[in-house]
């Protein structure tokens, strides 16, 4: 880890070590992406991109952290590298798509989670959820039942003025509050802003955010 | 008196010659799916043809899409096992030995090597399991109907052993962060080794279903090429990537589980065509028979759960409920979760579909922070657009069922 690390720092200024139990990773300013996985890339053998996705501190600012975790065959060695979006309410970072075709779908699927834009990205569109889908749902503040939506067919959604209803909460996943009295700590549905006793709220925000 | 009425039809010729200039070079778009045989699942193919080639191919996955990551962080780790089962249905042990493996990791906890040893023979079960589903219904997805029943046949008598093992023949739900949900019943590792002594015999039938079987090998053949480069570029893995001819197995490279006390090789593909995959596959199974016959002449005696697991690991249900102490911490288990430590994970195993991995954020507690899911097939499906170009509509069936995808691990 630290050849790799004193290495790099030289050459790449803000580098930073990141706290890590199990793989070699680095805490990378937004700025430096490009250059660091191209220098990555190109002279550390690290060819092959096994993952982006990106993580939501939700009360910590920089919100949003990407993380990249690189595998290198001729070494047999990962690399995580981790960068945080400046900016809380529009995060963006740069896209790797020029280096690591396989990026693509990577960071569509990041995009649709989070909202995370990929500046550069050829094609960054919902991959998993619809096209019209107004929300990110892997963000903390999206409600694990889910929020209805229209139908993605607006016309269809029009002639039948149906709604695509998110399942109800009641049957779980149970999971009890750590660190409470045992006494208030019984196992119940984390998301409990819909249940079988409670109906579901309209959405706070008011309508949804358009891209 | 007959009259006769004239009735312009214009000048056909010209008619002709114009809606030709219409039609010339016009593509025409045809989408497959989401619900359609050659898809095995629910991909969806948006293509656009000149005629029978293919001129543009663009996948449409998220048909399947459960939300699974969002789950996890709802869960305690515990919970989040029989979810894994549902990722790449075809080989749910090797997922939960994944995602144990993952979690354990995390916590910094070491498998005796009784419980290494089970996982490691569910894990080559499940990949013989994957690919006889994998190369029966790419035989059929050709035209060979055949090699299809031998596979399957093959695959139930699979399914029994697993049955007995684990109670469930498809949603395993096998392991446990720390070790294993039950150690093997008696007699087992005897049946598995005669399921191994009468596979063999029965794979090379199979195989001499297809191996040099004409019209299958015009089909298969120089079809659907992944080079080394695009293949590493976009991250393909498992035999997919092993048939284009990188050496990279997770097995040998970076052994887990104690995969490095047994022989095997890694068979590794030259020109990364339909027929090659399919070539690999079938090895990877002798190869896999060759594994779970060294682990079960080697089989450790011991524990098959971890001893320092105790806080992760509910007690055996018998201590529950004759112990006070095991009643608690039975109690606490199921209604908090286990207690992690902080920090961030990745781990990746070599499974029957390619690399899956686990990228765990804990911030302490029962509950995982942040999952994520790194599936092979999701990325194993994202070449297609770059490899179909220039191939026939009837070649996607082959390359489609050779690519040998689940899409209830690509969309989660």
């Amino acid at each position: 880890m630290s050849d790799l690390f004193e290495t790099l720092q030289p050459r790449f200024e803000g580098l930073e070590p990141r706290e890590s139990s199990d793989h070699p990773a680095v805490q990378c300013p937004v700025s430096l992406i490009l250059p660091l996985v191209e220098c990555l890339r190109d002279e550390f053998h690290y060819e092959i991109l096994s993952d982006v996705t990106a993580i939501d501190w939700e009360e910590r600012s920089p919100r949003f952290s990407v993380v990249y975790h690189f595998y290198s065959v001729q070494d047999c060695r990962y690399l995580r590298v981790v960068t945080d979006c400046p900016d809380d309410e529009n995060p963006a970072v740069p896209s790797i798509v020029a280096l690591y075709p396989g990026a693509n779908w990577h960071e569509r699927e990041t995009f649709d989670m989070f909202g995370i834009r990929f500046e550069g990205h050829p094609d960054l569109r919902r991959i998993l959820m619809w096209d019209e889908y107004p929300y990110y749902p892997l963000r903390k503040e999206f409600p694990l039942a889910g929020i209805e939506t229209d139908l993605p067919d607006a016309e269809i959604g029009e002639e039948t003025r149906a709604k695509v209803l998110a399942a109800p909460m009641m049957g779980g996943p149970f999971v009890a509050d750590t660190g409470s009295p045992m006494s208030k700590s019984e196992p119940r549905a984390k998301d409990q802003s819909w249940t079988e006793w409670k109906k579901k709220e309209a959405l706070e925000d008011g309508g949804p955010e358009k891209d | 008196m007959a009259t006769t009425k004239e009735i312009s039809i214009g000048d056909m010729g010209a008619r002709a010659s114009a809606y030709q200039d219409e039609l010339q070079g016009e593509n025409m778009a045809l989408n497959v799916g989401p619900s359609h045989p050659t898809t095995h699942g629910v991909l969806r193919l948006l293509m656009e043809l000149d005629g029978d080639v293919i001129k543009k191919c663009e996948p449409v996955v998220g048909y399947l899409h459960r939300g699974d990551e969002k789950i996890a962080e709802n869960m305690t780790y515990n919970q989040f096992v029989p979810y894994t089962d549902r990722l790449d249905y075809i080989a749910p042990l090797a997922n939960n030995v994944c995602y144990a493996m993952a979690v354990e990791q995390l916590a910094g906890l070491e498998v005796p090597p009784r419980c290494a040893a089970i996982r490691v023979l569910v894990s080559e079960m499940a990949r013989i399991s994957s690919h006889l589903l994998g190369l029966g219904v790419y035989g059929m997805d050709a035209g060979a109907w055949t090699p299809f029943m031998y596979t399957f046949t093959e695959r139930e008598k699979l399914y029994t052993l697993f049955e007995e093992l684990t109670g469930a023949r498809f949603t395993t739900s096998y392991t446990r962060i720390g070790g294993v949900a039950r150690d093997v019943p008696e007699g087992w590792l005897q049946r598995v080794s005669d399921f191994c002594d009468q596979f063999l015999p029965i794979l090379e039938e199979t195989c001499a279903l297809l191996t040099r079987n004409r019209i299958f090998m015009d089909r298969t053949e120089g079809v659907g090429v992944i080079s080394k480069e695009d293949a590493l570029a976009y991250g393909i893995t498992g035999p997919n990537l092993r048939a284009a001819g990188v050496d990279l197995d997770l097995r040998k490279d970076r052994p887990y589980l104690g995969y490095d006390q047994y022989e095997f090789d890694v068979p590794i593909g030259s020109t990364g065509d339909c027929y090659d995959r399919y070539l690999l596959r079938a090895e990877e199974m002798r190869q896999s028979v060759r594994i779970i016959r060294q682990v079960i002449k080697s089989f450790p005696d011991g524990a098959w759960y971890a001893e320092d697991a105790k806080k992760i690991y509910a007690p055996p249900k018998g201590k529950i409920l004759t112990s006070m102490e095991e009643l608690i911490q039975n109690f606490m288990i199921v209604t908090e979760g286990p207690r992690m430590p902080e920090g961030e994970v990745y781990f990746e195993a070599e499974n029957p579909k390619g690399i899956l991995g686990f990228f765990v954020v804990s911030k302490g507690g029962g509950v995982p922070y942040r999952l994520k899911i790194r599936s092979p097939s999701f990325v194993n499906l994202s070449i297609l657009p770059k490899i179909t170009e220039g191939l026939y509509l009837t070649d996607i069936t082959v390359l489609l069922g050779s690519l040998d995808f689940v899409m209830g691990e690509c969309d989660r």
